[in-house]
């Protein structure tokens, strides 16, 4: 049972008023979840639970008026051991807890007595006093709770530093675990090749040199090829004035740097830009399924990065949920972790629409393969100076970037493929909160 | 030194201030935001505070309606008040761990923040003991109303500058008979801009954070 009690929100403050309880007797309620409002002079705060169960008792009703560390609820909690019970210290008594007389403290015994089992271990050395669920949890997995490292105030084991110490000891018993099911795992050397290689007969130089593909380039010609006999690729391209994002990307660069450590591109911003076409045009984030369309519901963007031998398209989830900053941090993080191999499988999965920006290698526009099972790939150009046609017939210097949505002409027809296009060019070229 | 950004969002209604606090509060709770400034402006709306009494409305519905007010029964504590135009209100989302644990310490810091800025024009206000917000001679000219939740704050306070008085008449401001009074009233001829700079630069000073400019066109979501 946790008491609730009054908090004291100040160090002036002794006395509070229950506003407004969140929850009825007899309630489920969750650890940290919004228990009751209370109200001090002009502040009304609301008061996060401090376990979780069932609140069994409100001992202060609205409207009352009770001094600090009052007792205002209970609360019951269900022993599904979902309970953080070492997080609420009442809960513990911190000595009645070791019954077992202590090793190194006991009065001689005339007898040597029997070694403790593992159970029972001397808890003299383990720093504060063991919860029972952390206690449980040690005797159900036969930890010695002194090889446990505690993070807890103190020192103290929690439960999250068993359940660590379980997952280091499992990774230590089990086999490491492949990382496998990514399209593109990291080259293993393949077994060696059906073809027999003969040995050159001659002594003169040879006119080609034989070599495996790797594991990952072997997937990434499969799946061009059955891409390409899948869907009837087209491809439409579109001239996007990209000043309004270049200025902004000027404006706000030193400080996103000076921020967050990363550099201002100006992906996020059409990844973001596609991320709200897509939610117009539900077509472009869908796939085929015998003769049934697939409407995605979660947009789920995949970025195209390039690897030293080959390419990977890590997914951004729910793209459309996040701003240029969240989508910007997304980027960098799985394009450096695809560089570095840390992919997690699920992270190059379940993608609804790609892009790839080839324009950063100074590609002016292209013609990309559509990433299977999805029907559009919006492929970038580079951003760059040029002079165009403005108003009253004047020339200007622009940032000028050719983008081009490679489509499945199955399911979508070109006049679907160019509002969508027209639709990221609209966002890209009037970029501002309203827009979006 | 600790970040607060400064967002001035211009005239927008009540309930779209309202939501987009929600969000800055969750996103300042998961820690994915620093501290924020909001400064914004609304038309004219009444807004009755979780404990405040229906009874200090004095008009009825329909006569708010007439008059083209609107009328919002909110989450922040204190009583009833008015915003309208002409008036600078600050919503600060701050998380309060890191800066004092303390709510009445930060209900006096927002007195102080706004006692500031109206001393750099010449106006010396001062607090009322036992009526929170800031007066001058008597007459309020700034309230304050607070909601807390996991340490994050959110409303704020709202300072008189060319706020049309008249409009106080519907309601008994806080719940307290005082008469009500404004910058302009004051005979201080302050420009909205110049204000909101005062108050950023107390803010800071007070709170002990550098006021930034939010990176706005970043972080829409719609």
């Amino acid at each position: 049972m946790t008491d609730v009690v009054m908090p004291q929100m100040g160090e002036s403050i002794v006395e509070g008023t229950v506003t407004r309880w969140l929850k009825k007797k007899g309630d489920r309620v969750e650890r940290d979840e919004p228990l009751f409002e209370i109200s001090t002079d002009k502040v009304d705060t609301e008061i996060p639970s401090p376990a979780a169960g069932v609140l069994v008792e409100i001992l202060v009703q609205e409207g009352e008026t009770v001094p600090i560390n009052t007792v205002v609820a209970r609360i019951e909690e269900s022993g599904d051991g979902r309970v953080a019970v070492e997080e609420a210290p009442v809960e513990t008594p911190p000595k009645a807890e070791a019954p077992q007389p202590l090793a190194a403290a006991s009065p001689a015994p005339t007898v040597a007595p029997p070694p403790p089992p593992a159970e029972a271990a001397p808890e003299a050395e383990i720093p504060g006093p063991i919860s029972p669920l952390v206690r449980r949890m040690a005797r159900e997995h036969g930890i010695d709770l002194r090889q446990v490292k505690g993070t807890g105030a103190g020192g103290r084991i929690t439960k999250q530093d068993v359940e660590a110490y379980l997952a280091a000891r499992a990774a230590q018993a089990a086999p490491p675990a492949r990382p496998e099911a990514a399209p593109a795992p990291p080259p293993v050397m393949p077994p060696p090749p059906a073809v027999e290689v003969p040995p050159p007969p001659r002594a003169e130089r040879p006119k080609a040199r034989v070599e495996p593909m790797s594991i990952m380039r072997q997937k990434i010609a499969e799946h061009m090829v059955l891409s390409k006999r899948t869907s009837p690729h087209v491809t439409t391209v579109h001239k996007v004035d990209m000043t309004r994002v270049a200025k902004m990307r000027e404006r706000y660069k030193a400080e996103v740097q000076a921020r967050y450590g990363y550099s201002l591109t100006y992906l996020p911003f059409i990844t973001r830009a596609a991320a709200e076409a897509l939610r117009a045009f539900p077509i472009v984030n869908a796939s085929v399924e015998g003769n049934n369309i697939i409407y995605h519901n979660e947009i789920n963007i995949g970025i195209a990065v390039a690897l030293d031998n080959g390419l990977i398209v890590p997914v951004i989830r729910n793209a459309d949920e996040m701003n240029v900053l969240g989508l910007q941090r997304a980027i960098v993080d799985l394009a450096t972790r695809a560089r570095s191999r840390q992919l997690k499988p699920d992270e190059v999965h379940g993608g609804t629409f790609s892009i790839t920006n080839f324009g950063s290698f100074g590609s002016l526009f292209g013609t990309p393969i559509i990433n299977q099972p999805q029907v559009a790939i919006l492929g970038v150009g580079a951003v760059e100076k040029t002079p165009v046609v403005v108003e009253d017939d004047a020339i200007a210097i622009r940032y000028i970037s050719l983008m081009g949505l490679t489509f499945d002409h199955r399911l979508i027809d070109g006049a679907v493929a160019d509002q969508f296009m027209q639709k990221v060019k609209s966002i890209l070229e009037n970029w501002s909160e309203q827009v979006l | 030194m600790r970040k607060c950004e400064l967002r001035e969002l211009g005239r927008i209604e009540y309930g779209e201030a309202f939501d987009l606090q929600r969000r800055l509060v969750a996103e300042r709770q998961q820690g994915r935001i620093p501290d924020q400034l909001l400064i914004v402006e609304h038309p004219p709306t009444i807004t009755l505070g979780r404990n405040g009494r229906i009874a200090h409305l004095l008009a009825s519905p329909d006569e708010l309606r007439r008059a083209g007010i609107a009328f919002y029964h909110t989450d922040r504590g204190g009583d009833i008040t008015y915003h309208g135009p002409g008036q600078v209100v600050g919503y600060p989302i701050l998380d309060l761990r890191e800066w004092k644990r303390d709510v009445v310490a930060y209900v006096r810091a927002l007195e102080e923040v706004i006692l500031g800025a109206l001393g750099e024009f010449g106006i010396s206000a001062e607090r009322v003991a036992g009526c929170t917000g800031v007066w001058v001679e008597g007459r309020k000219i700034a309230a304050i109303g607070v909601h807390i939740s996991r340490w994050v704050t959110s409303h704020g306070f709202a300072l008189n500058v060319t706020t049309d008085l008249s409009h106080f008449r519907y309601i008994v401001p806080c719940g307290l008979s005082a008469p009500v009074t404004s910058m302009a009233d004051l005979g201080c001829p302050a420009d909205h801009g110049e204000v909101v700079e005062a108050l950023a630069r107390h803010f800071g000073r007070v709170f002990d954070c550098e006021m930034i400019p939010a990176m706005r066109e970043l972080e829409s979501v719609s």
